[in-house]
């Protein structure tokens, strides 16, 4: 458990300096996750030790956005007289995004699992879990 | 005697102790509506928290110099998003060229549909920009529109509401489209809902998590990477 923290910690610590070093506008712990999940392939006993801790943690990513959201709802008056222009661009644009992301990787995939079917022998069946 | 209670209200102690209970509370809502996606436990507890904070006149500052140490937990979890997706690195590369397509498909919709609603409902200039990035996770959306000259405060706000927003909607945007794989509906969620949306995909199950943190990242990293590319084309065509 503790282990496991100081692993993210020290990752998070890498990303955050590479952030910061190469002035991405990528937020460190972006960056951190990408440099634990390259480790992991490359050390995959290293993912046995963490997965317990870290899928504990992962449960409760809810509870995290807690305090921000507060925030955000103390700060909701400044947004001032555009607020109808904000909410329809929000749904909307949220709607759609999920939409076309949704679709194509469907389409894109069935489209890649077909070619390769005709190619090997076997196909890929569980995909709808 | 309330000198000591206002002082107690500024530990830790006490900011703590109300997200966790508050977080418990709504957990068990959740719960009691079979995780229905309306009942957004996040929501819940945050409207509990408002309601404490306003009948008992705690700033928000006070509340904060003690959730802090929950807030800054969002950094090891993020990192730790890893983990999962590692696990699922087979099944990862088979899905590898539908999931870019898809990905720069999303982003790219995302920021276009964004912008320009904003623009046609007669939004300012820096209103339009703050909305670009709204579907990239809070720290990315903050410093894009702060770069090109959005309004950061309004890009915290409309980026926590994206979230709640796509991790409500979520469940019944995929029935009504027939989209039935968990690989999917996890990335379309990280994609468009980012954390949050990755919190309500962990709920779901790990699988769902895990790709919905992927897209989470890889949008985060897509958004940085093309708002600066599609912003002035938008602003010549809106804003000329």
């Amino acid at each position: 458990m503790l282990f496991c923290f100081l692993v993210l910690l020290v990752f998070q610590f890498l990303g955050e300096a590479i952030s910061r070093v190469l002035g991405l506008p990528i937020p460190g712990p972006v960056i951190g996750m990408m440099l634990l999940f390259f480790t992991l392939i490359a050390f995959p006993r290293l993912l046995a030790k963490l997965e317990h801790a870290a899928m504990a943690m992962l449960q409760h990513l809810s509870l995290l956005f807690i305090p921000a959201g507060v925030g955000i709802m103390v700060s909701v008056s400044q947004i001032g007289d555009h607020w109808l222009a904000i909410v329809v661009s929000m749904v909307v644009s949220t709607l759609l995004t999920m939409i076309v992301t949704a679709l194509s990787f469907a389409y894109f995939q069935r489209r890649s699992s077909n070619s390769a079917s005709d190619e090997e022998e076997h196909t890929e069946g569980d995909n709808n879990a | 005697m309330l000198d000591l209670l206002s002082r107690f209200v500024q530990t830790p102690l006490f900011s703590v102790s109300l997200t966790l209970a508050t977080y418990f509370i709504a957990l068990a809502i959740a719960k009691r509506f079979q995780f229905n996606p309306l009942v957004n436990p996040v929501v819940l507890a945050v409207a509990m928290i408002v309601g404490v904070l306003h009948f008992s006149q705690i700033s928000y500052a006070d509340y904060f110099s003690g959730a802090q140490f929950i807030h800054f937990l969002l950094g090891p979890a993020t990192v730790a998003m890893a983990i999962p997706l590692a696990k699922q690195v087979d099944r990862l590369r088979r899905v590898l060229l539908p999931l870019g397509f898809s990905l720069v498909l999303g982003s790219v919709t995302s920021i276009v549909s964004a912008f320009s609603i904003t623009a046609l409902m007669h939004g300012s200039r820096e209103l339009a920009i703050a909305m670009g990035p709204k579907s990239a996770t809070t720290p990315i959306a903050m410093a894009i529109a702060e770069k090109l000259g959005g309004i950061p405060s309004v890009s915290a706000v409309v980026v926590i509401t994206t979230g709640i927003i796509g991790a409500m909607v979520g469940r019944f945007v995929f029935n009504r489209l027939g989209v039935m794989s968990t690989e999917v509906r996890g990335f379309a969620l990280g994609v468009s809902a980012h954390g949050i949306g990755t919190a309500r995909a962990f709920q779901m199950g790990p699988t769902m998590g895990s790709y919905a943190g992927l897209g989470m990242g890889l949008n985060g990293i897509m958004t940085a990477i093309l708002t600066p590319l599609l912003v002035p084309i938008l602003l010549r065509l809106f804003y000329s």
